[in-house]
């Protein structure tokens, strides 16, 4: 059985975790054109060798990271997220345009 | 003593006529490079040069004919599926199998032997309702049948009411089929090397050159060929290639399993899956019973067995069929399959002018195999994208224009 180190919970069987997508910068989500989301909700690198994706250990509901070998299905090294996340990300709407009364004529 | 298979064996003239053309020095330029020497691309190298008379083409493969997913997929056709788009495209699919021995002359033993899905819950019940409506709709042989008509097409099937989830109905599909794999890839590969198209075997692609955004030539291991245009169909390895090419994919690759027994007597013919178990199996008309379907967690490029998939599949395999338990297991393999998010394949152009796209055949590309090659082929040879294969383009996702192929898959969901 393929055991997997849980940044939290410590070695366990993989069969406890749900694999959750690659890592992948999320685009500016003020700025970003409709391609733009696009290509980050649907298209994937899906390379062959060392990638960094999201794991999730299913019991205590915990995400992280992890490198893996996608040739070898080496797991190289599992990290908090708070490695990459170190800074809270606030999602402030689009100023909108200086707004009109109903109703008013110009 | 057959002295007529020994003086044939022994023959220095043996064999008679090669079906392929033997390796020979890559050109400098083809008109048309084909990467990936599958069932896909070599339909696709066939169909141009009987079709459209454009036979200075090449088929690269990395390793051997049809050594990938041809190889490994568990060779299930069928047209049984939910979206518009894909019915009618399996269901012209389906009606050239049952002519492609005759097109090339070649017997790929194709067998109508029917496919039976089975539905565990009142859900699933509703599900094929639905499935069933859609495709005869469309000309589909497809019917929601009762316990009753399952026990009597497959009597060795266990209708116990004490099993763990318990067979309440089945969607029977008269259409489902059969055939060998192998033969379909050499059946095309002999048609379209007869026909002047070469196969270039062990040359791998290692890069791409795109100029001003349009592709030029390909640079493989044993040298550089100027190329009109490619066309690549390459399964498992899609994102890999098209990466050379600049283009990006929204594929994961993610291995599936499957496994087979020692052979047996015919017990029985229809091709059986269920899609609550997550599993379906059929008896091969060499008496083995192909148990497939299960994919991996998570994507992987290697196509390693695992214990895992073996226990899940053969739990699921004993409670439909018990008598399976007597059986000897004879392998398990994988395949990568390329899947798409919304179950569909991606064909057609792409943002590189002159390459195109032939690849996202997840789990379903076998029984697309003879439709592909005939609509590709259409496409290269006119520059004009079949309407058949339209909704498949890979701007799809960018227009937020899915195709949500829910009865694509015949185990995962």
């Amino acid at each position: 059985m393929k055991l997997l180190t849980c940044p939290l919970n410590g070695l366990r069987n993989i069969t406890e975790f749900t694999y959750g997508g690659e890592y992948h910068p999320m685009p500016d989500h003020q700025q970003a054109s409709s391609r733009e989301w696009a290509e980050h909700v649907f298209f994937h690198d899906n390379s062959a060798g060392v990638v960094i994706e999201w794991w999730c250990h299913s019991a205590s509901s915990y995400w992280f990271l992890a490198e893996r070998n996608t040739i070898s299905d080496k797991i190289l090294r599992t990290f908090p997220a708070s490695e990459i996340f170190n800074q809270r990300i606030d999602f402030v709407a689009v100023p909108e345009a200086t707004p009109t009364t109903k109703g008013e004529s110009q | 003593m057959p002295f007529g298979l020994l003086k044939y064996g022994l023959n220095s003239e043996y064999p008679g006529t090669h079906h392929f053309n033997p390796a020979t020095e890559l050109k400098k330029h083809y008109d048309v490079v084909i990467i990936g020497a599958g069932g896909h691309g070599t339909g696709i190298a066939y169909h141009l040069a009987k079709y459209h008379g454009i036979t200075n083409v090449a088929v690269l493969e990395k390793n051997y004919l049809g050594s990938g997913n041809t190889a490994r997929n568990t060779a299930v056709i069928r047209s049984n599926y939910l979206t518009e788009e894909g019915v009618t495209f399996y269901r012209e699919s389906v009606k050239l199998w049952q002519d492609l021995s005759n097109e090339f002359n070649y017997n790929v033993m194709m067998e109508s032997r029917g496919q039976l899905t089975l539905a565990h819950s009142d859900a699933a019940i509703r599900s094929f309702r639905w499935r069933a409506e859609v495709n005869q709709h469309m000309g589909v042989r497809s019917e929601l049948i009762d316990r009753q008509q399952i026990a009597e097409i497959i009597p060795n099937l266990n209708m116990s009411e004490d099993a763990r989830f318990p067979i309440m109905a089945g969607l029977w599909h008269a259409d489902g089929a059969t055939a060998r794999h192998d033969a379909v890839a050499w059946g095309y590969a002999k048609g379209a090397c007869e026909r002047g198209v070469e196969l270039h075997q062990l040359t791998e692609v290692e890069d791409i050159e795109v100029t001003s955004g349009k592709v030029t030539a390909v640079k493989t291991n044993r040298g550089r060929i100027e190329c009109g245009c490619v066309v690549q169909a390459v399964a498992g390895a899609s994102s890999v290639v098209a990466k050379m090419a600049g283009i990006p994919l929204p594929i994961h690759s993610y291995p599936l399993q499957a496994m087979v027994t020692q052979p047996y007597k015919p017990v029985f013919t229809p091709h059986v899956s269920s899609p609550h178990l997550h599993v379906y199996t059929h008896q091969t008309s060499r008496g083995e019973f192909v148990i497939g379907g299960g994919s991996d967690p998570y994507p992987l490029y290697n196509t390693r067995a695992t214990l895992d998939q073996r226990e899940t599949l053969t739990a699921a395999a004993l409670e439909l069929f018990p008598f399976l338990a007597q059986a000897r297991m004879l392998r398990q393999w994988a395949g990568t399959t390329d899947m798409t998010p919304d179950y569909s394949p991606i064909m057609g152009l792409s943002p590189v002018d002159n390459y195109y796209l032939d690849a996202g055949w997840g789990t379903w590309g076998f029984k697309a195999t003879p439709i592909c090659g005939k609509t590709m082929a259409e496409l290269v040879a006119t520059g004009k994208v079949p309407e058949i294969i339209k909704p498949f383009e890979l701007e799809r996702f960018y227009k937020y224009q899915q195709i949500n192929e829910a009865g694509a898959t015949a185990a995962s969901h």
